[in-house]
């Protein structure tokens, strides 16, 4: 086993390490500091992103993007990749809500602190709003649905540096237009003296130190080379942050042995439950060229628990959302072209027993069940959506909770009816979930949370949580600029302690 | 390298159930479906690979119950009544795991190149100026 020594090691480089990197990076010029982050996943080449479905999710996901919960019910989707989930993002870029801000409760927390971190990444990041004429008839039929309608539909900023609208971003946009970590962040990092170090999984953390495995590429395998030799290390590290995502980071520190004294530690974990809708035109309409997410609803956020967001995805991803198989499936595979496309998100909130842990090797296992609240969230969005895709001229919708799942255009003044006879049944259908949070909790004490506000973890002053696990109940948007925010207030905190050292 | 999890013979007439444009791949094309499906199922834990090995045996001999043949001796209507009977049944267990194996006919026949072409999804890197 090689055996090296840090002054900081971060794990993983996604929204949260990446920021870590870069707002800790000023101390290897400053002080001479050594800093590692350590990523699991590979770098890959420009080249390498080709916007092949199965190609690509193998090479940017954790399982391919398909980690299956405990119970078979829901796939968990997350990036494994030097600039981790910030590669397979659309870059959607919305800053907390000030009521889910209020409503964590995290002492010293507060909503104008965060929002100043939001805009301060936010440029940083090229956020705006994409011009009306680089938006697809996706998106505006979305639009003019909702208007017909009377809902308040509003345009998403995204944080994009020359996109050329492959529509390809969950596959790693093949243009390097998306400003995730990899293009903003980590290069910043590694040019300030930071060390990015891919194929590392980290094994376990002690006092002051980690102990990882660097992994060879394997023949044909997409990416780079790792900057260490395949093997054992184990590195000693005077701070060490971990920002390996919600369910990596609680189940990084519960094979640790942290778990006896943190009795918080993976629960709080929340996912924004997500179904792909579906709905048929008459006619083709641009739907795979374009940014696939431009618009959303969140007017419902608050009293019926879900948001609307339009969506496009590949054709694999596509037939595994729809119900059923054979005739009625391919049905809807064949009018690819025609297919108008929405994604349902339940706001889900912090439940007993929807939680991280490990099994008897140190893996992760996700334990998560519906609520009734959610399952509720879920039809009443479908609905939501339905009306939506009839109010833009969809001749048919396909709602996976009904039987036969295909609902016609002339049956749009009957959803009341159908929603009544919904019939959710977990396993039997594509829910999938891409906003994991939670599992390291912010909060007072051992009794309620694993860190405090500032992302150190109970009882150590060397170890740092810095990603989404932060978070203490779900944050009812797409996390990522709220996961850059807390990583730098970390990032500030551990930058004041080490002042003096 | 383990043995595939689906059986040749079994995978044709599972897949051709579950997507009926399936029925007109050539050979070589069906190489292909299996190579999409065991390349992603061999980076999954070997209990995964067993536990699916076991619900496609069931899936191939529980119709000996029903129509005194296994599956893969069924005729395309029968092989769909029976699957059907999977898709809602009352334990979770039956449902995810059909589910399970749903999505990896799905896998192997919409995870080609050329299937994505066939149903005409022709998303360019070049985004608008492929188009425009």
């Amino acid at each position: 086993m090689k055996r090296l020594s840090y002054d900081i090691v971060i794990v993983g480089s996604g929204a949260g390490g990446g920021t870590m990197a870069q707002e800790l990076s000023p101390l290897c010029r400053s002080k001479g500091w050594k800093i590692a982050v350590l990523e699991k996943g590979p770098k890959l080449r420009d080249d390498e992103f080709t916007g092949r479905e199965i190609e690509m999710s193998a090479a940017l996901y954790e399982e391919n993007g398909g980690f299956l919960t405990a119970e078979r019910t829901m796939t968990l989707a997350f990036g494994r990749a030097y600039g981790g989930s910030t590669v397979v993002y659309t870059g959607t870029s919305l800053p907390p809500p000030q009521r889910v801000i209020e409503r964590w409760n995290v002492p010293g927390l507060e909503t104008e602190d965060l929002h100043r971190r939001v805009a301060k990444f936010s440029a940083e990041n090229n956020v705006h709003f994409l011009p009306e004429e680089e938006i697809n008839e996706n998106n505006r039929l979305f639009v003019a649905g909702c208007r017909r309608l009377g809902y308040r539909v509003e345009q998403f900023p995204v944080n994009v540096k020359g996109c050329r609208g492959s529509s390809l971003c969950n596959l790693g946009c093949p243009n390097q237009a998306k400003q995730g970590t990899n293009r903003v962040q980590l290069p910043r990092a590694e040019s300030n003296g930071v060390e990015v170090v891919t194929r590392c999984e980290v094994e376990s953390i002690g006092e002051r130190t980690l102990r990882a495995r660097v992994t060879a590429a394997q023949p044909g395998e997409k990416g780079e080379p790792s900057a260490w030799e395949p093997g054992e290390y184990q590195i000693d590290a005077r701070i060490i942050v971990v920002c390996a995502g919600a369910v990596n980071s609680p189940a990084l520190l519960l094979r640790s042995g942290l778990g006896g004294r943190l009795p918080r530690l993976g629960h709080g974990f929340t996912v924004h439950p997500a179904l792909i809708l579906v709905a048929e035109h008459e006619r083709p309409i641009e739907n795979f060229v374009g940014h696939p997410k431009s618009f959303y609803l969140d007017q419902f956020a608050e009293d019926e628990r879900f948001v609307l967001e339009t969506c496009m995805y590949f054709p694999f991803t596509t037939a595994k959302s729809l119900a059923g198989f054979g005739e009625s499936h391919s049905s809807f595979m064949k009018a690819f072209p025609r297919l108008q496309m929405v994604l349902l998100l339940a706001c889900d909130k912090a439940t007993a027993g929807n939680r991280v842990t490990t099994d008897a090797e140190g893996r992760p296992v996700v334990h998560y069940r519906f609520t009734p609240e959610v399952v509720r969230a879920l039809v009443r969005g479908g609905i939501t959506s339905a009306r939506i895709f009839f109010a833009a001229g969809a001749k048919r919708v396909h709602l996976p909770f009904v039987r036969p799942s295909a609902v016609e255009a002339s049956e749009a003044d009957r959803l009341d009816e159908i929603e009544r006879r919904a019939n959710f049944l977990p396993g039997g259908m594509a829910v999938s979930a891409a906003h994991l949070q939670g599992g390291c909790g912010m909060g007072r004490a051992p009794s309620d949370s694993v860190t405090d506000a500032w992302g150190r973890v109970h009882g150590t002053d060397w170890l740092y949580v810095a990603d989404a696990s932060l978070f203490p109940d779900s944050v009812e948007i797409n996390p990522y600029l709220t996961i850059m925010a807390l990583a730098d207030r970390v990032a500030e905190r551990i930058r004041e302690v080490t002042a003096t050292a | 390298m383990p043995p595939p999890v689906f059986p040749p013979v079994f995978l044709r007439a599972f897949v051709s159930t579950i997507v009926p444009e399936a029925t007109a791949l050539d050979d070589g094309r069906w190489v292909d479906v299996e190579a999409v499906i065991e390349g992603v199922l061999q980076q999954r834990p070997a209990s995964i690979r067993r536990q699916l090995r076991m619900f496609l045996r069931l899936i191939q001999w529980l119709p000996l119950l029903r129509y005194g043949r296994r599956f893969t001796s069924l005729n395309p209507q029968q092989c769909a009544h029976f699957l059907s009977c999977f898709e809602n049944h009352r334990l979770l267990l039956i449902r995810s795991g059909f589910w399970g194996v749903r999505t990896l006919a799905l896998l192997g026949y919409y995870g080609r190149p050329e299937a994505a072409e066939l149903i005409g999804y022709a998303a360019d890197r070049r985004g608008w100026e492929a188009v425009r």
